[in-house]
């Protein structure tokens, strides 16, 4: 069975998800432990997928027998395999947190939530291990349709969320087949490495600078670059808990992957490609700052975090702009890096507002005292996203400043600098709330201490808690051993 | 007229796009993301057109006959298909929200908040 | 549902349709891969006959798919769909290579054959997520 790991790290999910409904019309926790068993096993074929591709290089695998351009291929190398990694990592963390959550639903409900995650988990890892570009689009559909799902579950307002979130995605994903078909016409192929080789001689053609345009703007939409992020605030605030860590933690992630995917890989990173990644680096640099500006001015909690993530994906276009060597290594340790962070932070964030109630910031009050261990992963997750030297957040923004230097990009060194300022501002007024404010006497009314999370909630924060320090400290490995094998020159 | 199909596309995005930014009734922009994705199809069926050229059907074409390609249209099938699954997505929260707020005007929806 | 609107004319009609649309849905599931047509349209089709029966009789239909059916439908659908799928695994070929089926001698019959089980998949899928979508936009809010 071995030989067929790249196929089914997709087919075990989504044949998973199918069964699910079925499954919890029987019993909720059969269906639950069915979830797990299906994530972990998945994660268990992408690790091993990594270590395999990490030792032998990339793994071609033909689905149907039909070898490209004929037919559709699943190609690992280092990149997509690590991205598969992080996806099912996050999904089997996710699902685990997600089990208080799903207590008292009815099972059909029980049944399609897990099904719809599976269904965007499998999405998901698809986009990152197909190499080819409209079996892209069809997993990106499959996941953005199951992800619409998943945030209308959240009640009323998040239905009109995921209303506006379905027809600005939808458009999204339908510039992006728009920019395939003008890739087609003019190479007529549809195979990454095919449409590589074809497309060289064609790079200035005018078909080919529309379809970059498109792509950027599908993508842009997806990932949630500056001027086209307005339905990410409402959408990640009320979907429920759970699907806005998963979704905050790697979708994103996943659109960015393919804007490098497609930029880098198959265009090579001349030609057209060049003023794409001048306005990508921009609108990263102002959503940045645009984005760190409007968290500071949010009281809700979770639109604080969502603005956050504004800028966050910020940073990795900055990365990816520079296109120098510093510049994608720290795109990807960011990646990597806000994945874990803001899973964490959502986590926490979730887990407040299911314990209590509670999301406006100055409600925050002696949080610490009543949710220790939460509160304690949270201050990780923070100083990641301020940048302290021991956690990861500190080694991703010093690739992205010396990437900018490299290249003279001053603007983005002071707007990198600048931002981590104002990360600290909004990041601090949670810390000081919940473990410096004292309650005044008639606040103090309310009981206090003994409500910390239940275990499953707690242990998925925890491991990401700890995994901000341990990747901060390993990161010198990270880089060498995975990440220098993802970068778009040699290598193979 | 070869053009005539990328004109028409061109014209349907148009329109779904002034449909889906202009237009505040929920089935209307409904509406207007169906037009951007009709259009979209009829784009990537246009790649595959040759003119005088039969369907492409291995066992039924006459001897010699060129055939249109074939890609394009399975790209299409499958564009429809997700575009199904959309529309059908679409209506059912414009369905659901009709039911909470009575209204199906965008701007009332998000006055109304809750 | 509200009370059906069925009338004499539209009683008789719809007896004299269903058969014909039955028949027409299986002619085109299995006629798929040699003419236009296949698992959608013919899941399209059975889905509409049982929409017509609810149309016409309401809530009181002789037959029917009920709206938890039509969830397990759509599931089993695709289940078979990833079934055949994984099945060639375990017989040696890659995933979806239904020439690895041990159905018969001829590699081109048995990818037909392979192709006519995703394509029943597909029909029983396609059948139940229409299904499921005519009962959630009749259904009250739950």
């Amino acid at each position: 069975m071995t030989e067929h790991t790249p196929a089914l790290i997709v087919l075990v999910p989504l044949v998973s998800a199918l069964l699910l409904p079925i499954l919890a019309l029987v019993s909720k926790v059969l269906a639950r432990g069915w979830t797990l068993v299906a994530l972990l096993g998945t994660h268990a074929g992408s690790v091993s997928t990594l270590i395999y591709v990490l030792a032998n290089g990339r793994w071609h695998y033909y689905l149907g027998g039909w070898a490209p351009p004929w037919g559709i291929e699943y190609v690992l190398d280092p990149l997509g395999a690590g991205m598969a990694t992080l996806v099912s990592f996050l999904a089997l963390l996710v699902a685990f947190y997600s089990g208080p959550y799903l207590k008292d639903a009815a099972p059909l409900k029980t049944g399609s939530f897990y099904a719809l995650f599976l269904l965007v988990t499998a999405g998901l890892l698809g986009m990152v291990v197909t190499g080819d570009v409209f079996n892209l689009f069809v997993f990106l559909e499959i996941s953005a349709l199951a992800t619409y799902g998943l945030v209308a579950m959240g009640g009323h307002r998040a239905t009109v969320a995921a209303f506006r979130y379905l027809i600005v995605g939808t458009i999204g994903a339908t510039f992006y087949l728009l920019g395939i078909g003008y890739l087609y016409a003019v190479t007529g192929t549809l195979n990454m490495a095919d449409l590589a080789e074809r497309i060289m001689p064609l790079l200035n053609s005018q078909a080919v600078v529309v379809a970059v345009a498109l792509i950027l703007a599908g993508f842009g939409i997806k990932m949630a670059l500056f001027p086209l992020h307005g339905w990410l605030p409402d959408t990640y605030a009320y979907a429920p808990a759970p699907v806005t860590t998963f979704i905050s933690a790697v979708m994103g992630k996943v659109a960015i992957y393919v804007l490098y995917r497609v930029f880098y890989f198959i265009l090579g990173g001349t030609g057209p490609v060049l003023p794409a990644l001048t306005v990508l680096g921009w609108a990263g640099a102002v959503g940045i700052l645009a984005g760190s500006l409007m968290a500071i001015a949010q009281r809700d909690f979770w639109r604080m975090l969502a603005y956050s993530s504004i800028a966050q994906m910020g940073y990795i276009a900055v990365g990816l702009s520079l296109g120098n060597m510093m510049g994608i290594t720290g795109a990807l340790l960011h990646i990597l890096n806000h994945a874990v962070v803001k899973g964490g932070l959502f986590m926490v964030a979730g887990g407040v507002f299911w314990r209590t109630g509670i999301r406006d910031i100055p409600s925050f009050i002696q949080m610490s005292r009543r949710m220790p261990m939460s509160m304690a992963v949270f201050v990780a997750a923070a100083l990641s996203m301020i940048g302290i030297p021991p956690t990861v957040g500190f080694f991703s923004k010093w690739y992205l400043v010396l990437a900018s230097i490299e290249a003279s990009a001053w603007p983005f060194v002071i707007v990198i600098v600048v931002s981590s300022l104002l990360n600290a501002v909004y990041f601090f007024r949670i810390i000081e709330n919940s473990y410096l404010r004292f309650r005044t006497a008639e606040e103090d009314e309310v009981a206090v201490g003994g409500t910390e999370l239940p275990a499953t909630m707690l242990v998925p924060m925890v491991v990401l808690g700890v995994a901000v320090f341990m990747l901060g400290v390993l990161s010198g490995e990270v880089v060498t051993n995975i990440i220098s094998f993802a970068l778009p020159w040699g290598t193979q | 007229m070869f053009e005539a199909p990328l004109l028409a596309a061109a014209g349907l995005i148009i329109i779904g796009l002034f449909a889906v930014l202009f237009k505040t009734n929920l089935i209307k922009i409904a509406i207007g993301v169906t037009l951007i994705e009709s259009g979209v199809n009829l784009f990537l069926i246009t790649t595959g057109y040759r003119k005088g050229a039969v369907a492409p059907i291995y066992t039924l074409a006459p001897e010699g006959q060129q055939m249109v390609l074939p890609t394009p249209q399975a790209l299409t099938l499958t564009a429809i298909v997700i575009g199904f699954a959309t529309t059908a997505l679409l209506l059912s929260l414009a369905v659901a929200l009709y039911k909470h707020h009575g209204t199906l005007d965008a701007r009332k929806i998000r006055r109304l908040r809750g | 549902m509200k009370p059906p609107f069925g009338s004499i004319i539209l009683d008789a009609a719809f007896r004299l349709m269903i058969p014909f649309i039955l028949l027409f849905a299986v002619y085109v599931l299995v006629h798929g891969h040699y003419s236009p047509g296949g698992g959608f349209q013919a899941g399209v089709l059975f889905a509409v006959s049982v929409i017509l029966v609810r149309l016409v009789h309401g809530r009181d239909a002789a037959w029917g798919v009920s709206r938890k059916g039509a969830v397990i439908l759509a599931c089993l659908g695709t289940f078979i769909f990833g079934g055949i799928g994984l099945l060639t695994v375990i017989f040696g070929g890659n995933v979806l290579d239904y020439g690895a089926l041990p159905l018969g001698p001829h590699e081109a019959e048995v990818r037909a054959m392979g192709t006519l089980g995703i394509e029943i998949g597909v029909t029983i899928a396609v059948m139940g997520v229409i299904l499921t979508i005519f009962y959630a936009m009749i259904g009250k809010e739950d």
